[in-house]
């Protein structure tokens, strides 16, 4: 039962994704080509409700359900990193149209053969691990 | 009754879909998580083994079930969304996105989700196909994980904290994006 409430988060999530077509090749395409401002909106009114929510706990040490502090852990500062690393990840959110969470978004609204692309990630995940200790970080 | 049915079931716009991510990502910060969903990926490598040949799979991923349930939900939104708040999925779509796909090859762009030329189990025997949905998917399993996060980790959560690394990722998302979208689809999905 304590996992119900991630499940509940969890259809929300790929609800709201799906209605607002956020899960589609060509709703990234025309954001990377600029051709609409839908996906800027999303993505930036997000992010501002995200940045005053971030603020709002951190000034009020606002407390989890659990009574616990909510803890904001900085990450570690590099560019090389984040930098190569985003741009595979882009290269591919373009190409395949989709980014983790809409992948598995889209098996749930039937896209079967993105199963493949998810088997695929998750061989690549697995390669990233193998060979880490090779990469700048 | 009707009418709210009537109004879920037409598309949402941004202003909706925006505030409902952000509380997605403050709900789980208040359960004492974090938004993230390629850690999944890494997640999945653990339960499958991957801990026996990899150092990097090896942690106990039964403290990650919470974000394997969320991501369960999402698969469970997306088809209760299909079932039953989709009388169709045609987007409206620019029209200049239009006109170029279609000399892409992509005709009727926007009225599924993804290209229906592309996106099938038989493509996946042509080259096109396999470097599409194949080497796509590698590429944001490798990158997602070399970067520390994907787009609601980077984007999302980590702009939301003014977190410089997330910024510098973004802006590495956007360079790989552009670079695809820009040079090499034109070319690639003429194939």
């Amino acid at each position: 039962m304590k996992y119900f409430k991630y499940l509940i988060l969890g259809t929300v999530f790929g609800i709201t994704l799906t209605k607002a077509e956020v899960i589609s090749w060509f709703r990234i395409y025309e954001m990377f080509k600029f051709q609409s401002f839908h996906m800027y909106g999303i993505i930036g009114s997000a992010v501002v409700l995200g940045i005053i929510i971030t603020q709002i706990i951190k000034r009020t040490n606002m407390k989890s359900m659990s009574g616990d502090p909510i803890i904001f852990t900085n990450k570690k500062w590099s560019i090389s990193r984040y930098l190569f690393g985003g741009i595979i990840f882009g290269l591919g959110w373009a190409m395949a149209g989709a980014c983790p969470g809409p992948m598995f978004i889209l098996v749930g609204n039937g896209y079967l053969v993105i199963l493949v692309a998810i088997a695929s990630g998750l061989l690549g995940t697995y390669v990233y691990g193998r060979i880490k200790h090779k990469l700048p970080h | 009754m009707e009418k709210i049915l009537e109004i879920l079931q037409s598309p949402w716009p941004w202003y909706v879909a925006g505030p409902v991510i952000a509380f997605v990502m403050f709900a789980l910060l208040y359960f004492g998580n974090s938004f993230g969903l390629s850690a999944n990926f890494r997640n999945i490598c653990s339960i499958l083994g991957g801990g026996k040949s990899c150092d990097f799979f090896d942690f106990d991923w039964r403290k990650q079930i919470w974000n394997i349930v969320f991501l369960l939900g999402t698969v469970l939104g997306g088809f209760l969304a299909w079932q039953f708040l989709m009388p169709d999925e045609s987007m409206l779509l620019s029209e200049n996105t239009k006109l170029e796909l279609a000399e892409l090859g992509i005709a009727n762009a926007g009225e599924t989700f993804l290209p229906k030329e592309i996106f099938t189990f038989e493509s996946l025997l042509t080259l096109k196909g396999i470097i599409i949905i194949v080497v796509g998917g590698f590429l944001v399993g490798f990158g997602t994980r070399y970067a520390g996060g994907c787009t609601s980790g980077h984007a999302i959560s980590g702009l939301s904290d003014l977190q410089p690394a997330s910024l510098v990722a973004v802006i590495g998302f956007f360079i790989g994006g552009l670079i695809m979208t820009w040079f090499i689809i034109p070319s690639l999905y003429s194939l």
